[in-house]
Order: C-alpha cells, then sequence, then structure tokens
C-alpha cells in the first residue's frame, strides 16, 4: 500500500497539466512585470526592489509557488475529506473580520496582522468551491432530483455572499453569482440563466430609458412591457408550440395596443399602466383556462415567467433607488451613458479609456506609458492594471492577454469534463466560473463596457491575497485532476 | 454513477458564452486602440498638462482706502524631469539663468530631495528655482525651446506701499512639508501666510486655483487646450481686506518708537478697531519678499532686539499704575470704598509693611488718588476688599480674578491675528501653591493692586482696559481687520462685552482720569481743543530702568482713540509713555502737531531709550 502511495505521490507530477502550468506562469508573471510599469517611476528603484510594488507581487509569487507545491503534495482524497471543515473555518474567519478589521475606506475585508494585511474573502472562493463540489459528489445526488438540494447548494453559496456583503464588498461578493454556470452544467434549467439575461435586459432599459412618458409611462417602463408581450406571446409559440392559443394572444394584443392608440390619437387619455395591466391579465386568465387540454407544465412557466418579469419590473425602481448606495446608482448610470460625469466616476473610466486608447497597434513600449505613470489613472496597479498593457503593449499584448485568459478557462473547462467523479467536475467548473466572471467584470470595466465594480484581475493585479486565493484554486484542481486516472468508485 | 451526456454538452454553452464574451472585448479593443481616431489623438498627444492657474491674492487696504498691500509677479523656473531628461545643456541654461554650476546643481539637489520637497515625481511639474528677475524671465523666454520639460510658471508675490507695519501685515512664505500635510490645497511651491493678517485671513486671502488642461507632444512641447479648454477651470482671485488700521498714524506711532523697545496700540472705542498697533523695533515688510526672504528673515530671527516679536500682542509685561483703574472699579462695585472714602498716605503704605509713595496731600479720595496715581490708597484698598471680615481672602482673591477676567485680562483677547498673549492674572489656587499651604492674605500679596508682582498684561489688553474706560463700561474684542469684500467679517468682533460693574463706578474712574491730566501725572498729555483722559504707569522691572507707561483717551466725552503706550527702561510714565500717547491721540483726533507741541514731537523722533536703558543684554 505504502509503496503505491508514494508511486503515485512521484507521478503526480508526471500526470499534473503542464498547459494549465505554464498559462499561469504566463499570466502571474506578466502580471508583476505589468505593476512594475504601472508604479514605474522614472527614476527610481529595480523591479525587484522590495520597496516597490512589483518587488512585492514578486514575493507573493514566490510565495504563491511555494503554496502550489505544498498543495500538490497532499493527496488528493484530502480535499474531498476535509472540504467541509475548510469551509467551515474559512467562514468562521470570514465571520471574525467582520467585527475585527479595520474600516479601510468604508470596507471591512482587510485582517491586519502587523505588516501583513490578509483578505479571507479570497480564500472563501476555493472553500466554497470545495465545499459545493463535495455536496455534489454526495451518493447518488442530482441537482434536479428534489427541490431540497438546490436549496442545499444555494445556501453554500451564499452565506460567504452574506459575510462579504456585510464587510461592504459589494464585488467580491458579486463574483459569487457566477457559480450559476455551475449549477447549470450539473442540471439546472436553462430558463434561469434565460430570465437572468432577461432581467438585466430588463433593468438596463427600465434605467436607461427614464424619459419621455408614453401614455404616461417612462419610456423605459413602456419599452419592458411591450418586452414582457413580446416574449409571453413568443414563448407560446416556440417554447409551448401551441400555434392556437398563441396566435389569439398576439392578435389579442395588436387589436387591443391598436385600439389604446386611436383613443389616445383622439384625445382620450389612456392609462399606459392600466392598460397593460389590463392586457396582460387578460391574456394570462385566457391562457389558463385553455391550457387545461394540454402539457400543463410549460404553460405554467410562460406565465410564471411573465408575472415574475412585472414584478420584477416594479421593484427595478424601488432597488434603483433605495437598495443601492448612491455611488453604486452613479456608477451604473455612468456604464449605461445616461450620465458623462467625466470629473468623478466617469473620470476613471474615461481615463482608462484614453490610456488604452492611446496604446494603438503595438502601444508605446514597456515603460513608455505616460498617461499611467502620470497618475491619471487610480487603482492603476490593482483593479485597472489592465489600462497599463492596453497603453505599453497596444492590441497584439491585451488581446494576447484576453487570448491566455480565454485559454486557460477553455483548457479548464476541458479539465473539468475529463474528471470521472463529480467532485473533481464541480470543482474544475467552479473555478471556471470565478475566472469567467473576473475577466468578464474587471476588463468590462476597464474597456467601459461594465459598470465599475471594485474586483482585481486574476493573476495581474497588485495584492497577496488575491493571488493566493487564484493559486490556490488553481492548484488544488490541478491535484485533483492530477489523480483522475487512479480507480475509484 | 455514470456521467450524464446530455448535461456534458453544456460546456459548450458555457466555453461559447466565455468566448463570445472574449470576441466582443476584442472587437471593443480593436476600436478604442486602432479604428477609433478621437482615442488616437489623445494617443499621440501622450498626455495632458495640467497647468495651474494661480489667482491673484486679494489686496489690503487701510481703513481710509490706502492700498498697503499689492501682488507684484514673480517668476519660477519649472521642469518635468522626466521630459527634460539628464542630458541637457546645463551650462547653457545656468547661463541662461545667470547662475554658477554650483548654484544650479544645490537648486537640483532640493528638488529631489524628499525632505524638502516630498511631493517629488519626475511625471510632474517640479520648482527648479523662484524669484526670476523680470530680465533673466525675458531671456528665459526667449531660450526656452531649448530645454525642452523646462517651462516658467508665473505666480504673485506681494508689494508693499508702506514700510511700516509689518508686525499687522505679516508677509507669504513657501509653503513646506507640514503645510502640504495639513491642507490638501497646497502643493509644492505654493505660497501660503505667515504671521499678521496673511496668516490669520489665508482662507480669505488666497483665492482659489484653477488649472488649464493642455496637451503635450512626446517631446513636451504644448499643443494647445484640450477640447479647447471646456475642461479648465478659472482661478478666483482671493477677498480685498480692509484694515481698521489708519497707516499714516501707524507710520508715524513707528517713528515716533524709534530708539525705543516697546509698543503703542490705539483702538476707536465705539467699534473695537485697531488704529494703529506699533511694535518697535521693527522692520520693513518689503524684506521679507523674493529672493533675499531667506538671508533677511535669518538676520531677523538672529537679531538680539528681536524684531519679529510683536510686543503689541505678545509682550507680557507689569502694567504698573496703568492697572490702579481696574482696582478702583472692583473696590467700587464691591462696596470696599465709596467716591468719598479717604485713605491715608504718608509718603507710603505703612502697615506692617512699607509700599513707598511720592509726595502729595494726605488723606486722598479716589479721583485724586488716581489722578497722582497714589500706591497707599489702592493698597488700603486691596486690603479692606481681600481682608473683608465676614469672608476668606481665597474667596475675595476669587472674586477679584473674576472681575479681571471680565476685562479681559487673563486670557487672550482674541484679536484676529496670530500667537497672541493670555498675560498673567494670578487665582488663588496660583497663591496657595507659591505660598506652600500656608496662610496668605491682603500683605502678602499687596503689590498686585499697583500692577506689580504677579500680574502681567498685554499692551493691547491695557488699551482694550482704556477703551473699556472711554466707553463707561463695554467694550468689542479689539481687531484689526475692518472689512472683507464679498464677505462678512467674523461676527464675535461684533459683540459687546460688558463687565459686571456699573456704569456710575466708570464715570468716577474716567473723571479720575481727565483730573490727571490737568493736574495729575499726565500734565504733558494735554493739547488745546481736545479734552485728554490718561493715566501713567511706572513698572518695576528686574532687567533696569523702570518701564514707562500711559494709558489714555480722547475726547473726554464721546471718546474717539483710545491708547496704550509701553516703552521698555524708559523710566518714568511721564517721560515717554506720556508724550508718546498723546502725540498719537493729536495725530489722530487734529491731523497735526500744534507749534507748541513741536518739541515733544523732536524730543520722542530723537530720542534712545535702548543705550539708556540699564539693560545689559541690549
Amino acid at each position: 500500500m505504502e509503496s503505491r502511495n508514494i508511486d503515485a505521490n512521484t507521478s503526480v507530477f508526471r500526470q499534473l497539466d503542464w498547459p494549465t502550468i505554464i498559462l499561469y506562469l504566463i499570466l502571474v508573471v506578466s502580471g508583476a512585470v505589468s505593476i512594475y510599469a504601472a508604479s514605474y517611476d522614472f527614476d527610481r528603484a529595480s523591479m525587484f526592489d522590495f520597496a516597490e510594488f512589483s518587488g512585492k507581487q514578486f514575493m507573493w509569487i514566490g510565495l504563491s509557488v511555494v503554496i502550489g507545491c505544498v498543495i500538490l503534495l497532499f493527496d488528493y482524497r484530502v480535499y474531498e475529506t476535509y472540504a467541509y471543515p475548510v469551509y467551515i473555518v474559512v467562514v468562521l474567519l470570514m465571520i471574525a473580520t467582520i467585527f475585527l478589521a479595520p474600516d479601510i475606506k468604508g470596507s471591512r475585508s482587510w485582517l491586519v496582522f502587523g505588516p501583513v494585511s490578509l483578505q479571507p474573502a479570497e480564500f472563501g472562493k476555493f472553500a466554497t468551491a470545495l465545499a459545493l463540489a463535495k455536496l455534489f459528489n454526495s451518493y447518488n445526488f442530482t441537482l434536479n432530483q428534489k427541490l431540497s438540494n438546490y436549496f442545499r447548494a444555494l445556501i453554500i453559496i451564499f452565506i460567504p455572499v452574506i459575510l462579504i456583503l456585510l464587510q461592504h464588498e459589494t464585488g467580491s461578493a458579486l463574483v459569487y453569482i457566477s457559480l450559476f454556470f455551475v449549477l447549470y452544467r450539473e442540471g439546472m434549467s436553462g430558463l434561469v440563466l434565460f430570465s437572468a439575461l432577461f432581467a438585466v435586459t430588463y433593468f438596463i432599459v427600465a434605467v436607461k430609458y427614464a424619459e419621455p412618458l408614453l401614455l404616461g409611462l417612462p419610456a423605459g417602463e413602456f419599452s419592458v412591457f411591450c418586452l414582457i408581450i413580446v416574449v409571453f406571446c413568443m414563448m407560446l409559440l416556440f417554447y409551448c408550440k401551441d400555434a392556437v392559443i398563441g396566435r389569439n394572444v398576439s392578435l389579442g394584443f395588436a387589436v387591443c395596443g391598436l385600439a389604446a392608440g386611436i383613443l389616445t390619437a383622439c384625445g382620450v387619455n389612456v392609462s399606459g399602466l392600466w392598460f397593460f395591466l389590463c392586457t396582460i391579465a387578460a391574456a394570462m386568465l385566457y391562457v389558463s383556462v385553455a391550457m387545461y387540454r394540454h402539457r400543463i407544465e410549460k404553460y405554467v412557466i410562460t406565465i410564471g415567467i411573465a408575472l415574475v418579469s412585472l414584478m420584477f419590473l416594479f421593484s427595478v425602481n424601488y432597488v434603483f433607488g433605495s437598495v443601492l448606495e448612491p455611488y453604486q446608482q452613479m456608477r451604473i448610470k455612468v456604464a449605461l451613458g445616461i450620465e458623462d460625469d467625466l470629473k468623478g466616476f466617469g473620470y476613471n473610466v474615461n481615463q482608462s479609456k484614453i490610456a488604452i486608447g492611446s496604446g494603438g497597434v503595438t502601444g508605446k513600449g514597456f515603460l513608455n506609458g505616460t498617461q499611467t505613470k502620470l497618475k491619471y489613472v487610480p487603482e492603476q496597479h490593482t483593479d485597472f492594471i489592465f489600462c497599463t498593457i492596453g497603453e505599453e503593449e497596444g492590441f497584439i499584448g491585451s488581446a494576447a492577454v484576453l487570448l491566455a485568459f480565454l485559454a486557460l478557462i477553455l483548457r479548464i473547462i476541458h479539465l473539468a469534463e475529463r474528471q470521472r467523479t463529480p467532485f473533481g467536475r464541480v470543482y474544475a467548473y467552479c473555478v471556471a466560473s470565478y475566472l469567467i466572471f473576473h475577466v468578464c467584470i474587471n476588463i468590462g470595466m476597464v474597456i467601459g463596457l461594465c459598470p465599475v465594480i471594485g474586483i482585481p484581475l486574476p493573476f495581474f493585479s497588485y495584492g497577496g491575497s488575491a493571488l493566493w486565493g487564484f493559486t490556490i484554486l488553481l492548484f488544488i484542481m490541478l491535484r485533483i485532476d492530477a489523480s483522475r486516472k487512479e480507480r475509484r468508485d | 454513477m455514470g456521467k450524464d451526456y446530455t448535461l456534458e454538452k453544456r460546456k459548450y454553452v458555457i466555453g461559447g458564452f466565455i468566448t463570445l464574451v472574449v470576441i466582443i472585448f476584442l472587437i471593443r479593443l480593436f476600436n478604442l486602440q486602432v479604428s477609433d481616431s478621437s482615442y488616437k489623438e489623445n494617443a499621440e498627444s501622450n498626455a495632458f498638462f495640467r497647468k495651474v492657474l494661480y489667482p491673484a491674492r486679494g489686496l489690503v487696504y487701510d481703513r481710509n482706502g490706502r492700498l498697503v498691500v499689492l501682488n507684484q509677479p514673480a517668476y519660477d523656473v519649472m521642469l518635468i524631469p522626466k521630459d527634460a531628461g539628464t542630458d541637457f545643456d546645463t551650462l547653457g541654461l545656468c547661463k541662461v539663468l545667470n547662475i554658477s554650476r554650483e548654484e544650479f546643481l544645490r537648486y537640483w539637489k532640493e528638488m529631489k530631495d524628499p525632505r524638502k520637497n516630498p511631493g517629488y515625481s519626475a511625471y510632474t511639474p517640479q520648482k527648479l528655482m523662484s524669484h526670476l528677475s523680470q530680465e533673466d524671465y525675458g531671456r528665459l523666454q526667449e531660450k526656452l525651446y531649448l530645454f525642452p520639460g523646462f517651462y516658467v510658471q508665473k505666480r504673485n508675490v506681494r508689494e508693499y506701499a508702506t514700510h511700516s507695519g509689518a508686525n499687522i501685515l505679516g508677509n507669504i512664505r513657501e509653503v513646506n512639508a507640514a503645510d502640504v500635510e495639513r491642507d490638501r490645497y497646497y502643493r509644492s511651491g505654493d505660497y501660503t501666510g505667515d504671521l499678521g493678517i496673511e496668516k490669520s485671513y489665508e482662507h480669505h486671502l488666497r483665492g482659489v486655483k484653477g488649472v488649464e488642461i493642455l496637451m503635450k507632444d512626446a517631446l513636451g512641447r504644448i499643443k494647445g487646450k484640450y477640447e479647447d479648454g471646456i475642461h479648465d477651470v478659472p482661478p478666483v482671485s482671493g477677498r480685498d481686506i480692509t484694515l481698521s488700521i489708519d497707516m499714516d498714524l501707524q507710520e508715524y506711532g513707528e517713528q515716533l518708537m524709534q530708539g525705543k523697545i516697546g509698543a503703542i496700540v490705539a483702538i476707536e472705542p465705539a467699534t473695537g478697531e485697531i488704529l494703529c498697533m506699533v511694535s518697535s523695533p521693527t522692520y520693513d515688510p518689503s524684506l521679507l519678499v523674493g529672493s533675499e526672504r531667506g538671508r533677511n528673515y535669518t538676520s531677523l530671527v538672529k537679531d538680539r532686539l528681536k524684531p519679529l516679536y510683536d510686543r503689541a500682542l505678545q509682550g507680557a509685561y507689569p502694567p504698573g499704575s496703568t492697572f490702579k483703574p481696574t482696582q478702583g472699579l472692583i473696590f467700587l462695585q464691591e462696596g470696599t470704598i465709596t467716591p468719598a472714602t479717604m485713605y491715608p498716605c504718608y509718603r507710603g503704605y505703612v502697615n506692617g509693611l512699607r509700599v513707598g509713595c511720592h509726595p502729595h496731600g494726605s488723606p486722598i479720595a479716589l479721583k485724586p488718588a488716581i489722578a497722582t496715581s497714589c500706591n497707599a490708597y489702592f493698597c488700603w484698598g486691596f486690603k479692606n476688599f481681600v481682608d473683608r471680615r465676614g469672608s476668606t481672602p481665597t474667596a475675595q482673591f476669587e472674586k477679584w480674578k473674576n472681575y479681571m477676567v471680565e476685562m479681559g485680562y487673563g486670557y487672550r483677547l482674541g484679536v484676529d491675528l496670530p500667537s497672541e498673549s493670555r498675560g498673567f492674572i494670578p487665582n488663588p489656587e496660583y497663591y496657595s501653591k507659591s505660598f506652600r499651604g500656608r496662610n496668605w492674605s491682603a500683605n502678602s500679596i499687596i503689590s498686585v493692586s499697583i500692577g506689580q508682582g504677579e500680574v502681567l498684561a498685554t499692551p493691547l489688553q491695557i488699551a482694550n482696559l482704556a477703551s473699556t474706560i472711554a466707553n463707561r463700561g463695554w467694550y468689542h474684542t479689539p481687531h484689526v481687520v475692518k472689512e472683507i469684500s464679498d464677505t462678512v467679517i467674523d461676527g464675535r468682533y461684533r459683540e459687546k462685552h460688558v463687565p459686571s460693574i456699573k456704569k456710575e463706578y466708570y464715570e468716577q474712574i474716567a473723571e479720575g482720569m481727565r483730573m490727571a491730566v490737568i493736574g495729575g501725572t499726565c500734565r504733558l498729555a494735554s493739547f488745546s481743543g481736545v479734552e485728554v483722559c490718561g493715566k501713567t504707569g511706572t513698572a518695576q522691572n528686574p532687567h533696569g530702568k523702570d518701564h514707562s507707561a500711559f494709558m489714555g483717551f480722547a475726547p473726554y466725552m464721546n471718546p474717539r482713540i483710545a491708547v496704550a503706550v509701553y516703552v521698555e527702561n524708559a523710566g518714568f510714565g511721564a517721560a515717554y509713555g506720556v508724550p508718546i500717547g498723546s502725540l498719537i491721540m493729536e495725530k489722530y483726533l487734529k491731523g497735526t502737531i500744534a507749534p507748541e507741541r513741536k518739541y515733544l514731537e523732536e524730543r520722542m523722533l530723537n530720542s534712545n531709550t535702548i543705550l539708556t536703558s540699564g539693560v545689559k543684554k541690549h
């Protein structure tokens, strides 16, 4: 037995997925070099000076490699066995953080140990992934088996979300939303992703077009009502495949709409809100009466989606106006192009776009960027690190970084699918999901496509906690993957 | 358990999603970096250059509208180290700037010294040297094209239309590291007020900086305004200040005090406005402007006569006999004496110990006691007040202290100038401590009653007393700023302070002070046409000759000026205090000095008490 174990350990390095490791090393080293460029000051210091951000980052990288090697030395079963204890310890740590952490710029997420500060939220990622993987690995567990399985998965996901929200780190909390990709892969209905997509669309349309008024409704709400009707008809026609009801409902809406239009043209004051509510209610009533003849389930879902859409629409204004902080409202407005706030929140994005735009095809050359050096771009070595790459390495460099990330994520998905156990698969999908979210939001923010949400670019942004968090995440996956061929039941 | 192959297909959805996002990002990047020319235009210009536009500092006028402090342009040589590089023509630059290579290297080192210039960055504008002469500026402007990265920053420095009032006007200096730390408004190389109103009214005077966003090319050449200047912010000029000071009177006062050490403070009683505030010796405010500022400042600091020390505000002196009116007021209010109460004076107060006095009639009542400055009278009054039957010295002295504080002694008055001194008024605890718990009574501290001993007052506090008596029982906090453009002065200078002593008692004191001028110690103070009131002071001190002091106001009814004069080690109050005080009043009320008093003026202008002071340290 023992000799076999040693054998297994030595073979770990042969079984390791080297493409992933090489991609990891490329990204991490380019990250430290970019940090050096971002904080470089004309006449100061070398890249490896510990007083500089880049020097410290190289130190973090060194320690990360050590951590990675230690992770590889453990038996792969350790991670499965201790998944829940690890999760619980990290959760406790995050609870402690809420009370112990000092207030740094409104956020209480940093535990300070003398000269070293740690952000436990960064370690929540791998712990949650382990716990979720362990859950799915339970005997005969499938997500769709019963509703309580969904609850168990969601509880594992949302405990850290709540704790991180309590630390006032909205950005880091949002990351966990990406785990819905994992649930989707494990059998959650595609309708959920589909609805999420529509929710985002509704939200943007409703918030972006607050004026002018149509039939006493803001244009945004008016459009959302129309969208809801269109989606409703489409779902009847194509999802329920019911040509008759679909046609009748569509015609009904068209006739009512025409009538309302004519009345308005004649000077009659039609209340848009009541018009939409009444017509939609009538259509739903008609569908629910008609559906007893058919396969009920799909009709229920269709009506349900329409109802949820309506509720969502009514809650958008409340959420936007009352739940979100003013600065968050502002960031969303800037991202949607409603506000052109070049001196406030828009300043960051505008400056980062100028920095990236000024890079051209080939960039200004390493250390020759000026926009970032002149400190026009805030957080240039952390959240806005991609600016430096865009400015100094140009389109070629930034495209290379994006493609490297794409390659890494696709490689991880590939690794996930070659696992023989749900544990390995779910864990790897968690890793892929986190990376997808971070890359989309961070780079999207820097190039002005997403609202400014303060999350780091994995492997690039300066900071020990984030780097270690991602390293641990990735290396546990590699360790599990390296033992995939060992027989197990 | 086996794999669900229908679910496995979902990897294409997830993989497809991220691939789609990356494609969108790539298109966006291509758009930003390659095809969109608007970013490219900014791109080729490399960076903005944010040129700071300095506002004009507020001007300073005197109470008659005479312009006292104005601005003159000064030119600083600035550079952006990264654009300047290190291989520019150093010798050529030295030649243009008219400095030696050593000087240049010293400036260069200072610029990069993180202790002297904590905001140093190779990418932002740094100041190499300041106070370029107009001539050097012209020459540099011509040759500037030879030195990329260098430019000239125009700033405003002060120019003074007077040689007087340095202690009031203050001056401006370059900010230091602590200022930058304390107030984010300042950047290295900015100016801030130092001393005087320049310091206390800094926020009104400095205005708000503007910024001009320029674009420059890779060689550091300015290529015009960014987006035609729509993001530029124009500077807002500082507010103008009108002083309550009469600069002519101030200049006259400084002339009178030449060759003497001390102070003159004159206040308009009805408003608390300070008409002149002389501290002697003083200096020309223009000394602290321009490239010689540092050297001049050092020599002023090293001067043994301490010209930077504002004796009118900071000097805490024994008030001597100018203190006696306050004692009379307390005794009257407390019922220790009435205006008719008489005390004996046998060449002094003799009651177990002896406080000397000069010859005059005995016994004597309050008003003549003030007129002749009788020591014995106030010692008896103090004795009867402090040792009152049925009370304790501690309780009585606590009352005494509270009256003194009400009259503006013992605490800062709150004048609108920096570093005012409190003076000193002891309280009962002070004596309990200094007598180490042993019993003390009036006789132990009797010298307090004649303004000697522990009590100390600033000339400003003495002038404030004169102003209170002139008003017959109230005062406004003295201040030197009358108006600020576009805003109002601090409300506390409009508040009336009313000590809890009845107006009729102030009338008694005022009458006594009038009698001092008619037939008492202040006879020299009288001049034709105005009923002057006054009180001399001759304060003993351990350094040398007595200090000569005077406190007075004029006219007797509806006073327009209250004055305190304090001349260190100049002898009797009548010797210097009275003549100087009366000349100030005459000058202010009549505009000129009457011919029959010219001799007095001459004597004051040409005397030197520093040489005859008997003080060794001079």
